[in-house]
């Protein structure tokens, strides 16, 4: 019996991730050197201005350290002890918070403009210069003018996340609704289909595979967009944790906070593949 | 005389930018429960005449009348089952015949649609179907399902564009038995294109024969004049069979190219009878 592919890469993968966490386990070993060779060279390091304890100072964590805050997070996510000490469940929460409002927004925006842009040739040719100019534009760019508008720095999080998830939604949308088959619109016509039941019933089915690519890479741009704004703005959520970290110097935070990232984007986006798979249709 | 149920008056269409018409002066008439069939070679605009007639494109001259009105827009009226079967993939089988019903009967409970889209699924052999997605039928079982949904809405009258195209030919036998058993048994009067000379031969009351485009129109109108009882394995046994279809054939393989010329209405012709007496082929429109 031969092991199925799907067992096989699971081994696989394990025997990376155990190959990878043995390196920087070798790598990040306090006073590996610090044995019977470095007390030689002690007078030397001490020369070149690398004693055992700056070594130790300056070094990345080891896996135990990173193991241990790990736990005392995870232990503990949603504790709040004032502006700089907030569990870090409670700093997603906060992130996931602004990235979905702000996502919501722009999907109800985008997915009925799109509607109108992929079922008009006029609107779509009048519009295509604004979107052109505007979906190159780094949302970060958008910072300064949100701050100074809006006046607050979590809504300007949450306005730079729409205009992020905005393009990539408006574009698919347009684009499945151009492209839903003629014979079916020939159909609904036979049949006197009304408007509003046509866009329900035959072409919103026939574009929600499209309309749900955009939002998946929407959902994307927004998860990688919310940290770097958060680390702009500060305050809350993952991306100011991150910062924040990093000025305390703890690289096992960062670190941490780092994967956390990861994980919580990995999990995003296969919500939407899920949510993809569901109204995927064989034709 | 009495007016007919359908009506064509003169019909032609140039498309954007061309300068001569694909097809003029098409005129023909079609009667309360006639199966009209249509031949001709690709190019002549077939596909653009049913299109006017269930009104999704528009004619660059003439009309058409259905029941004494104009026929302006598509209707459900009018049943249209289309080359590429054209079922949506997202719903079921029963989902896309019961799209249909809802679209006629909006008022309709749930049950009422439903069981009504049973019935028509049963009647096209399928049932035990219901709950596939098109994607998990054969060719011949999807076109099944696009001539259930045509009358399940129970049409006036049933457009169908070359149907059985895409089907081999075992499959297209069946569908063909069932097809005409369906529309023997509801009256159903039919426009259908088709290439297939011994298809046309085994449903059509008359066959319009098209000569070939661009200015292309319709040469001659075939009686079938074979008993409408017949069926697809004995209908090659009648000595009407083999005049007919070779009428056809000739039709098609040498005439069609040179019939642009001949101007006035179409002649009516009872190939068929050739086989009783020598006289009788082409007596123009004795009724």
């Amino acid at each position: 019996m031969r092991a199925s592919r799907g067992v096989k890469s699971g081994l696989l993968s394990v025997a990376i991730l155990a190959l990878l966490l043995l390196a920087w386990h070798a790598a990040t070993l306090p006073g590996q050197e610090t044995t019977s060779a470095a007390s030689q060279d002690a007078e030397y390091a001490k020369l070149m201005g690398k004693s055992d304890g700056a070594r130790k100072s300056s070094g990345l964590p080891t896996l135990a350290q990173l193991g241990d805050t790990a736990l005392h997070h995870l232990g503990n996510p949603f504790y709040d002890n004032g502006p700089n000490d907030k569990g870090v469940g409670v700093q997603l929460a906060h992130s996931l918070g602004r990235v979905g409002l702000g996502f919501l927004i722009a999907a109800l925006v985008a997915i009925p403009l799109g509607f109108v842009i992929g079922m008009s040739p006029l609107v779509y040719q009048a519009l295509n210069p604004f979107i052109q100019v505007l979906k190159p534009i780094s949302p970060l760019a958008w910072m300064p003018l949100a701050l100074y508008t809006i006046k607050d720095s979590s809504i300007s999080g949450v306005f730079v996340i729409f205009i992020c998830s905005i393009w990539p939604m408006l574009i698919n949308t347009a684009f499945g609704v151009a492209s839903v088959r003629r014979e079916w619109l020939n159909v609904a016509l036979t049949l006197e289909v009304k408007p509003v039941r046509r866009a329900f019933m035959v072409i919103l089915p026939a574009a929600a595979p499209t309309i749900l690519t955009g939002m998946r890479i929407s959902m994307g741009i927004a998860w990688l967009v919310i940290v770097a704004a958060e680390m702009l703005v500060g305050g809350t959520g993952i991306g100011y944790f991150v910062w924040n970290e990093w000025n305390n110097l703890s690289l096992t935070n960062v670190i941490f906070a780092i994967l956390t990232i990861g994980v919580v984007g990995m999990m995003l986006d296969l919500l939407f593949a899920q949510a993809q798979k569901l109204v995927t249709y064989v034709d | 005389m009495p007016h007919s149920f359908l009506k064509v008056e003169s019909l032609s269409k140039t498309y954007p930018g061309a300068t001569i018409p694909v097809f003029e002066g098409i005129d023909f008439d079609i009667e309360r429960g006639e199966f009209i069939c249509i031949i001709g070679h690709s190019g002549c605009g077939k596909t653009t005449i049913l299109n006017v007639l269930a009104g999704l494109e528009d004619a660059s001259e003439g009309h058409v009348f259905m029941d004494n009105r104009e026929v302006a827009g598509p209707g459900l009226e009018r049943g249209v089952v289309f080359q590429g079967h054209a079922l949506m993939p997202w719903l079921t089988v029963l989902g896309n015949v019961a799209f249909a019903v809802r679209s006629k009967w909006p008022g309709w409970s749930r049950q009422q649609v439903e069981s009504h889209a049973r019935r028509h699924i049963e009647l096209v052999g399928l049932k035990g179907a219901e709950q596939k997605k098109p994607a998990s039928l054969s060719g011949g079982m999807k076109q099944r399902v696009g001539i259930a949904r045509a009358f399940a809405i129970e049409p006036k009258m049933l457009l169908l564009d070359e149907p059985f195209g895409a089907l081999d030919a075992l499959t297209r036998g069946t569908i063909q038995d069932e097809l005409l058993k369906i529309v023997r048994d509801t009256h159903q009067t039919v426009f259908m294109i088709t290439h297939d000379v011994d298809e046309a031969i085994l449903l059509a009351d008359k066959i319009l024969l098209m000569s070939n485009g661009p200015r292309a129109r319709i040469a001659e109108i075939v009686v079938n004049t074979m008993p409408r009882e017949r069926t697809r394995a004995a209908m090659h046994h009648d000595p009407q069979f083999y005049p007919i279809r070779n009428h056809l054939v000739d039709f098609l393989v040498n005439r069609s190219r040179d019939e642009q010329s001949r101007p006035g209405a179409p002649l009516m012709v009872r190939p068929g009878l050739a086989a009783n007496e020598p006289g009788g082929a082409l007596d123009a429109d004795a009724a």
